[in-house]
């Protein structure tokens, strides 16, 4: 096959799962937040109401498409695609097993983190387009949110570059295989040099996901539906999967910094490597139940409040953290190799 | 905005200083970005009537710079039937079926406020039976407001679990209600005279697993998962500060006044219905902000729950309700009777001529008055805080608009 016909594969696989997990974590979150507030969630389309997602986006694709009067008519139609495009680029470099990826890159972190960062571009986009004054709000929020979490979330990952030296997210895998003590596996979790920078990564991470506590740019109960509320019909829905795109990749990247990405432990290396990609995407659905646990039982914090995390407590904590991983690797050669 | 402060404002940025920061009237606060002749303007939102926190219908005209907000407009009337005039054409025994639909979250006491107005102008003396019946209903109607005040003020924040758990807690005082007097939210169980039926066989017992469990478990879980979440206090610990002054001036009552620190309780203070014979606390807050309101109601819960207990053990027996004409004429006259419903002082303000139909009829709602207290506490804040003031001050615009 040309090179070209591969590439266009690669981004139909992508797009296909992105799709497929659209599918099963919009049902997924019904389910759970279903079960999580004394309900069944949906019940009626297909058993446990399987279909109902599917039943969801055939209601999308045949809904009125409405465009407000007062909206920028370029920007409305363009804010939905800059918040997909770069969510469904996030893809290409997570990596599924050893030699499962769409492209394997040196600087596959960076360029992950690069890609989700353009994401709130599009919402601000979304906000000022819409002509409306809470998607005005909202959007504004999202713009300042945005450096108030992402600087900490990319600093809480340099420790573990610093050890492992690479940002190769298929090195930063591979670097966690193997057993301590002979059964506890070599994933950075388990590591108690990384659990500050787990701990920081995890709150970045949340607020990157938006969605309660953080959901600031779309905070229902403040803002109507925020950067939303003027969409309908399929915008909407490319607005809403890409959030759930987002989720899966967020939750894929802690997967694969944390919890050893697509290593199965105790089992023979051959086993391990043949069940790699269903074994990654559990470990992501175990972290996006968290994440969606953790969305039914919180209250929203302030959007000063957040600013305040991200500015003073996430950054000062993170680079402190890359300031300790320093001099832990420099003057404790011996400890960093033992635990790292 | 027709506020003549505003065209004032308005005109300094569009005229031809419009680089020089225009002169702000006294009350207005600049923008730090409009201090270096960035221009910058005051945005005016229209929060509601169709808003998720405005608890149906309140539209609140909220003048924000950035996010703080500096004017909030309270605009009200978009769930007004008529209630007052409607009484005018009804017989006395109808009032307490218009009151119900007033404050429809806490009916029983609505009710109970039409009855104690009408049997202040026949001069029938209740029997004692009633009298436990109206506050044994009156006391589980306060839980299941306060639950529905619970859950809507953590949806405010955010949070929708505690939203359910409180409504599942909510459908077994709905249940124990129905069972009572035959329906879910309407009751028209509280007649002049009495009550309409007795207690159905076997509902004592339901109640008491009821308030056991109630008391017991569900509602420490509550407490902890709202109140005891540092997320929640973080948005409620000094917002929406309403002194003890303004409290008094702005004519507040119920827990909104309690938890500016003055201890009134019509319950106590002019005690109407069983209360006299019962043993409860008035709880109160310090310093009246949200979280203050949070407690205040959440302690009244747990009263509640113990004069519930008071009253199942304590049911006297005898007849539910006094004879009374089928046509009721009172006598010409005026009277005032209040309750002390979830909301505060509910009172019903009635004049008679003389005829079957009442000359006047007055609904004195306690939200409107925490409504217009809001008002003059939002400015200051954050859009955000705006919600959560909304949501502590526990306003209905069911007996707002009437």
């Amino acid at each position: 096959m040309s090179p070209l016909a591969v590439s266009v594969l690669k981004v139909l696989a992508c797009l296909g799962l992105m799709l497929a997990n659209g599918v099963v974590m919009i049902w997924m979150l019904r389910k759970v937040l279903g079960h999580l507030h004394l309900r069944y969630g949906p019940l009626e389309m297909g058993p446990s109401g399987i279909l109902q997602t599917t039943m969801d986006v055939l209601k999308l694709l045949t809904k009125e498409d409405v465009m407000p009067g007062a909206a920028d008519k370029a920007l409305f139609w363009l804010a939905p695609l800059a918040v997909f495009v770069p969510s469904l680029a996030a893809y290409a470099a997570l990596p599924f097993s050893s030699t499962l990826r769409a492209t394997s890159l040196d600087t596959g972190l960076l360029y992950t983190f690069a890609a989700l960062s353009f994401v709130p571009l599009g919402i601000l986009m979304a906000g000022w387009a819409s002509g409306n004054k809470w998607s005005l709000l909202g959007g504004m929020r999202a713009a300042g949110q945005q450096i108030a979490y992402e600087v900490p979330l990319l600093l809480s990952v340099l420790p573990i570059v610093m050890l492992t030296g690479t940002t190769d997210l298929g090195r930063l895998v591979e670097a966690q295989s193997g057993v301590w003590a002979g059964f506890l596996p070599r994933w950075f979790i388990f590591d108690p040099l990384l659990w500050p920078t787990f701990l920081v990564f995890v709150v970045a991470a949340l607020i990157e996901s938006n969605q309660t506590p953080f959901d600031m740019s779309e905070a229902e109960s403040e803002l109507v539906a925020g950067f939303a509320t003027e969409y309908s019909a399929m915008k909407f829905g490319l607005l809403f999967l890409s959030e759930f795109s987002n989720h899966f990749i967020i939750s894929a990247l802690a997967v694969t910094l944390f919890f050893g990405g697509w290593l199965l432990p105790w089992v023979p290396e051959g086993v391990s490597a043949s069940l790699a990609p269903v074994t990654f995407i559990l470990k992501t659905y175990v972290g996006i139940f968290v994440m969606m646990w953790i969305r039914g039982t919180f209250p929203r914090v302030r959007i000063d409040t957040l600013m305040e995390l991200g500015w003073k407590r996430l950054i000062p904590i993170s680079l402190a953290l890359v300031v300790v991983m320093g001099i832990v690797i420099k003057a404790m050669p011996a400890l960093a190799r033992v635990v790292g | 905005m027709s506020d003549p402060r505003y065209e004032v404002y308005e005109a300094g940025l569009i005229g031809e200083g419009m680089h020089e920061p225009p002169v702000l009237p006294a009350g207005l606060r600049r923008s730090p970005s409009g201090v270096d002749g960035l221009r910058t303007e005051h945005l005016v939102v229209n929060m509601g009537p169709q808003h998720p926190s405005t608890h149906g219908v309140l539209r609140m005209l909220v003048e924000v710079d950035g996010e703080e907000v500096v004017n909030a407009e309270a605009s009200i009337g978009y769930l007004h039937r008529g209630i007052e005039k409607l009484a005018e054409h009804r017989r006395y025994d109808a009032l307490g079926t218009l009151m119900d639909r007033g404050d429809y979250v806490s009916g029983i006491m609505g009710e109970l406020a039409a009855a104690l107005a009408v049997e202040q102008l026949l001069e029938v003396e209740v029997p004692r039976k009633a009298h436990w019946l109206r506050s044994l209903t009156s006391e589980l109607n306060r839980i299941a407001s306060h639950l529905v005040w619970y859950g809507t003020f953590g949806l405010d924040t955010g949070a929708m679990g505690q939203f359910l758990y409180a409504m599942r807690d909510r459908e077994a005082i709905l249940d124990i209600l129905e069972a009572i007097s035959g329906q879910r939210m309407m009751f028209n169980y509280v007649r002049p005279g009495g009550v309409v039926r007795d207690l159905p066989p076997g509902i004592d017992a339901k109640i008491r697993a009821f308030v056991d469990g109630f008391e017991n478990v569900y509602l420490p879980e509550h407490d902890a998962l709202l109140g005891g979440n540092e997320i929640f206090q973080s948005r409620v610990k000094g917002i929406g500060v309403i002194t003890r002054e303004q409290a008094l001036a702005f004519g507040l009552t119920g827990p909104n006044l309690r938890a500016s620190g003055v201890r009134y309780d019509v319950r106590a203070n002019r005690p109407y219905a069983a209360y006299p014979e019962l043993e409860f606390e008035v709880p109160v807050g310090e310093t009246g902000d949200a979280w203050d309101r949070y407690l205040v109601r959440m302690e009244e819960m747990r009263q509640a729950a113990r004069l519930i207990r008071q009253l199942i053990d304590g049911m006297p027996e005898g007849p539910h309700a006094a004879k009374v004409p089928k046509v009721l004429r009172p006598p010409a006259g005026e009277v005032y009777a209040a309750v002390e419903s979830s909301r505060g002082e509910t009172g019903v303000h009635l004049v008679s001529d003389g005829s079957e139909h009442p000359y006047r009829f007055h609904y004195r709602a306690p939200s409107l008055f925490a409504l217009q207290a809001l008002e003059e506490i939002v400015p200051g804040h954050l859009i955000a805080d705006v919600v959560m003031i909304i949501g502590s001050t526990d306003v209905m615009m069911g007996e707002i608009d009437r």
